[in-house]
């Protein structure tokens, strides 16, 4: 165990952060064509979907929502997901530059360097979410502005579940072109297969099978806690079980970088 | 000093004193398919109670002092009085074949009921319990209205898609004026120089001048994303306090807001499936839709515009009225 001092630690803390967010605003594009993404659902998709009669009422909602409300907390998981998992898998990038072997001289305990990691991740994403959740009121998609401040800890513990998921996936690809291979069989699945887009309910009026399916689906976890905490409210139930995933792929991440190192 | 903290605790005390006297308000609904109404507590947005009453009962109305509500119960073919105390029904009124709407003339002592059946507007005496006349309306009678002054009273007749104007010292048709397809329910304004009616198939409000009983101002609807089909205005409130029309538009499941003063449709509120009937509280600050087919209250607040909440009640929940306490 690394007995390095506090101010040691902040120091490798902040350079690791910084990089993530410098890295990042660097990309010019990277912030257009992170909220491009999410506003498309919400305006085509919503549009061509759109439920003007009002979706059935189901926590934390109190009463009739239109489609458009409905899936918002939906697209900010979309949001937290794309970017943990982008943020996790320049790591394979780090590897085939030689930056990772730099990042590795720290006498900082791996396990924390990871987490600064997933830190960085994770402030992207609360920068990103709030960006949108504003545009989406400006789009009279009625989200209580308030719901923002309560979602800051939920939008942390989602991004460090999908970040820690990204970083196990991160370890065991060599190259960086094998990234389609997990938008394909991870973000994708994970995505659909979830609450995000639709009432679960509504899906198990088409498919049981695929309703068990999306109910268990760990990112329905998460993006229903996100839902209530826009809302203005936590739901203990889904935040342990949120929190149990995250510890569960923070695990792994730590037990595969070692393995790797 | 002594004087002042006196009359700053009293002016507190008779300030908590009135505030409790106005929070407590219960709505009360009718369940047209479990024959039954549901008291829902406005402080809480919960359903208290639900009481059984007679078959489909329909149109609701408290008495002045909110002590008895007549209740039209249509498949039993009576309007039955509910004390409220009691939570009893305490007596009968008759009130001819299928009675749907009910209306109570500003003296207290009368009451008026369409019987939708039999093409007749009755007449009751609330103290003789007695039918005092009938009158013959137009084809399938359902909205009805009394001016503020009680010398006026309308209703709409579904099928002949008029407004039938009646004086009520005589109890004489008068007048009869065109509206659009199936009218359904009428309002006057405050100070009774306008007269606002809904026609559900024609999907139109139509404002008349009472005086003239000519057509002052015709509103139709348009909701984004919405087949105009499916927007079918029906049940009308007026605010008294404020410059705001509200108007049920039955399967669109949305509330038109419409701004009185220059005529405008502001907005358009989403509530439950098929909104019907609309009530206003005392002070005017909710406004309660009963929703049929999705089976529940939506409580909205009448400066945001803004629902607060949807209470499920019993089935097909039909009028609705609020009863301070």
């Amino acid at each position: 165990m690394n007995s390095l001092p506090a101010a040691s630690l902040w120091y490798t803390f902040q350079a690791i952060v910084v990089r993530e967010l410098l890295r990042f605003f660097q990309q010019k594009s990277r912030l257009f064509s992170a909220l491009v993404r999410p506003l498309l659902w919400l305006i085509v998709f919503a549009a061509g979907f759109r439920s003007a009669l009002g979706l059935s009422i189901t926590p934390p909602y109190e009463t009739y929502i239109l489609y458009q409300e409905y899936i918002v907390p939906g697209l900010c998981g979309m949001i937290v997901l794309f970017n943990a998992m982008q943020s996790s898998l320049s790591m394979v990038y780090d590897r085939e530059m030689g930056s990772m072997k730099v990042l590795l001289m720290s006498p900082a305990p791996k396990a924390f360097l990871l987490f600064a990691k997933l830190c960085g991740g994770a402030i992207l994403s609360l920068l990103q979410v709030v960006i949108f959740v504003l545009l989406a009121w400006g789009l009279d998609v009625n989200i209580p502005l308030l719901g923002l401040l309560y979602s800051i800890p939920t939008i942390f513990l989602t991004a460090f579940f999908l970040g820690s998921l990204g970083l196990i996936l991160a370890n065991h690809i060599k190259q960086l072109e094998n990234f389609a291979g997990v938008m394909n069989f991870v973000i994708f699945p994970m995505f659909f297969l979830s609450s995000a887009l639709y009432p679960l309910w509504k899906i198990q009026e088409s498919s049981l099978y695929l309703y068990w399916l999306c109910k268990y689906n760990p990112f329905t976890f998460a993006v229903e806690m996100l839902r209530f905490s826009l809302y203005e409210q936590y739901n203990v139930e889904l935040i342990a079980l949120v929190s149990g995933v995250t510890l569960l792929c923070a695990f792994f991440a730590i037990n595969t970088f070692k393995a790797k190192k | 000093m002594k004087n002042t903290l006196c009359t700053a605790l009293i002016s507190s005390m008779l300030i908590c004193s009135t505030a409790s006297l106005q929070a407590k308000e219960l709505a009360y609904v009718t369940n047209e398919k479990s024959n039954s109404l549901s008291v829902i507590d406005l402080d809480d947005y919960t359903v208290i109670k639900e009481v059984p009453v007679g078959e489909r009962p329909r149109g609701f109305i408290f008495n002045h002092d909110q002590t008895l509500a007549y209740i039209c119960a249509s498949d039993s073919d009576r309007i039955q009085i509910f004390d409220v105390a009691s939570d009893m029904i305490i007596g009968e009124l008759p009130s001819g074949e299928d009675p749907e709407t009910i209306a109570l003339h500003p003296n207290g002592q009368t009451i008026y009921t369409a019987n939708e059946d039999d093409a007749l507007l009755t007449v009751i005496d609330i103290a003789s319990q007695t039918v005092t006349t009938q009158i013959d309306v137009g084809v399938e009678p359902e909205g009805l209205a009394v001016s503020p002054d009680g010398k006026i009273l309308v209703v709409t007749s579904e099928t002949t898609n008029m407004v039938h104007w009646i004086n009520t010292s005589t109890n004489q048709n008068y007048a009869n004026s065109l509206v659009g397809a199936r009218p359904r329910a009428a309002m006057f304004t405050k100070d009774g120089k306008e007269l606002w009616v809904t026609s559900e198939i024609g999907g139109e409000l139509t404002v008349f001048d009472v005086a003239t009983q000519t057509v002052k101002h015709i509103f139709t609807f348009t909701i984004r994303g919405m087949h105009k089909d499916r927007i079918q205005p029906v049940g009308i409130v007026l605010m008294q306090k404020a410059n705001k029309a509200f108007v049920a538009l039955g399967p669109s499941n949305h509330v038109a807001v419409i701004n009185t003063a220059n005529m405008v449709i502001e907005k358009y509120i989403l509530v439950g499936r098929r909104v019907w009937q609309l009530a206003l509280n005392a002070d005017e600050s909710l406004l309660l839709t009963t929703n049929g087919v999705s089976s529940d209250v939506s409580i909205i607040d009448t400066q945001t515009a803004k629902v607060e909440k949807s209470v499920k009640v019993g089935r097909y929940p039909w009028g609705v009225a609020v009863k301070q306490l």
